[in-house]
């Protein structure tokens, strides 16, 4: 099953752990059923609108996932998302 | 010029942060997003401090540090006390050609010790790491910050982690060679190596001068505004054009004019501020011209590789800020890049690197476009020099057959210029 890599500033939310094991078979599903079993850390992943939240950047893999069709994006057991600050660089 | 400065030995602190977004307080920290919101973090600064005048910051070393005031740190600085005050430049037939009332150039191109602005962000940086007892530097860079951080880390005997893309002009890999950091080559964009650094800093704790040390080394990007109000005489320009990658320089240089405004050491209105980037990587100018709050992510294709950040982090703050400030922003073809910086030279006798080619393309083409006016006094940042990105322009030079050491053979390319160029 696919794995979610968390920061650290979000491991808080997340019991601690830097990573999660996720059942689904696009990005967004993954995410959500990270977010349905840490509801708190629910809000950092996705805004209100279900859109992905601002201040996070999701790659699976190496790839920006805003390439390669957002949440929609399928992914594979194998695969790796890691869920990244936005703010940083330039 | 005082040309030696003595380290004093007062601790250095750095100033609480403060989140952008969500407007809670954090303690002073290696730290650049909000814990509770990930937002980013800004310093913060006590309004009732005591400030110097135009008098007291007149008489000051001739570094960034005369304004020390408006940077975050309590305590004199220990590191990079040279970096700043570069000259600003009047260039009247640059501004001819512009079809401007007057131009000038701040001439970053020539900052010591990398040759670009990057010094002055490096500079707060590395401060601010030796507040955190932090020995262990690094940075994503597209070259120039590379340059600046692995100069000044060979300075201050700092261990020095530098993340660039495989593929940054020579000239750059070089200027960062040699000062033999620990140089990581990544197979990818800037932004691979921006991700990847990221990560590196929140599982190493390092300093990562654009990831956790980033509140305090964006702050340094004001200082070019306070030299621009300062050396025009403690005024306003009407309008500044800024290169923008990640777009933390437009964004510093509004707050840096703000702030001398609000110390009331200059007086009038803010200058409209005008963003540059090349078309193969042109996020923030789409934010300007849409005038959303969407930012759409590309990548990068331009000879610009100093401006090749297809996802900026500063993007939306300063398509803001410009919109805000009554200005615009351009986005520029390589070919005119290169025309860009063909005419900085011609005019200036300023080699600047591409970054300047745009800015300078930019320009125009915001003359043309009647977005800068004929009655305008612009300020071009010229952000990085020449030398580093020879290739951009080598290919369009023309360069002379070699002649035999002989004056009949000088003597006929003058008749030959005379006839093909008559008075």
């Amino acid at each position: 099953m696919p794995t979610v890599n968390l920061p650290s500033v979000l491991t808080p939310l997340a019991n601690g752990l830097h990573t999660l094991d996720a059942v689904g078979s696009t990005v967004g599903e993954a995410i959500d059923d990270v977010a349905r079993r840490f509801p708190s850390l629910s809000p950092r992943l996705r805004d209100e609108h279900g859109a992905p939240y601002p201040f996070v950047t999701i790659y699976l893999n190496d790839e920006d996932i805003r390439f390669i069709g957002g949440f929609g994006a399928p992914v594979q057991p194998s695969d790796e998302l890691s869920v990244v600050p936005a703010v940083a660089g330039g | 010029m005082t040309s030696v400065m003595t380290r004093p030995s007062h601790a250095l602190v750095a100033h609480p942060l403060r989140c952008a977004s969500c407007g809670r307080s954090h303690e002073a920290a290696p730290a650049h997003v909000c814990p509770d919101c990930l937002g980013p973090l800004e310093p913060v600064y006590d309004p009732a401090r005591a400030l110097p005048d135009r008098t007291e910051l007149a008489a000051r070393p001739r570094s960034l540090w005369r304004y020390r005031e408006w940077l975050p740190f309590t305590g004199r600085p220990v590191r990079c006390l040279h970096a700043g005050w570069t000259p600003l430049i009047d260039a009247p037939r640059l501004a001819s050609a512009l079809g401007v009332s007057r131009c000038l150039v701040k001439h970053d191109a020539g900052s010591f010790p990398s040759l670009s602005f990057k010094d002055r962000v490096v500079a707060t940086a590395l401060n601010a790491a030796q507040a955190f007892g932090l020995t262990v530097v690094g940075c994503a860079s597209t070259g120039n910050l590379a340059n600046a951080l692995a100069a000044a880390a060979a300075r201050e005997g700092l261990e020095a982690w530098i993340f660039i893309p495989h593929d940054l002009e020579p000239a750059k890999v070089a200027a960062t060679a040699v000062f033999r950091p620990r140089l990581i080559r990544v197979r990818g964009t800037y932004d691979d190596a921006n991700r990847l650094c990221a990560q590196v800093a929140d599982r190493f704790g390092w300093g990562i001068v654009n990831v956790n040390l980033r509140a305090y080394y964006g702050e340094g990007s004001k200082t070019a505004a306070f030299e621009i109000a300062e050396q025009l005489g403690w005024r306003l320009p009407d309008a500044v054009v800024a290169p923008m990658a990640g777009g933390s320089l437009v964004t510093k240089l509004a707050r840096g004019f703000g702030e001398f405004l609000d110390a009331r050491l200059v007086h009038g209105v803010p200058p409209r501020l005008y963003g540059a980037q090349a078309e193969g990587c042109a996020p923030i100018v789409g934010l300007v011209e849409r005038g959303d709050d969407t930012l759409i992510p590309v990548k990068p294709a331009t000879i610009a590789k100093s401006l090749a950040i297809g996802t900026p982090a500063d993007g939306l703050s300063a398509a803001r800020l410009i919109r805000s400030s009554g200005g615009w922003a351009a986005a520029v073809n390589d070919v005119e890049i290169v025309e860009g910086i063909r005419l900085l030279a011609e005019t200036t006798g300023i080699f600047g690197e591409t970054a300047a080619g745009v800015t300078v393309a930019a320009a125009r083409a915001l003359a043309r476009s009647g977005r800068l006016s004929p009655d305008d006094e612009v300020v071009l940042c010229i952000t990085g020099n020449g030398l580093k990105t020879t290739d951009a322009v080598s290919d369009c030079l023309a360069l002379p057959e070699p002649i035999n050491p002989r004056l009949s053979e000088v003597a006929a390319i003058v008749a030959h210029q005379a006839q093909s160029t008559p008075l």
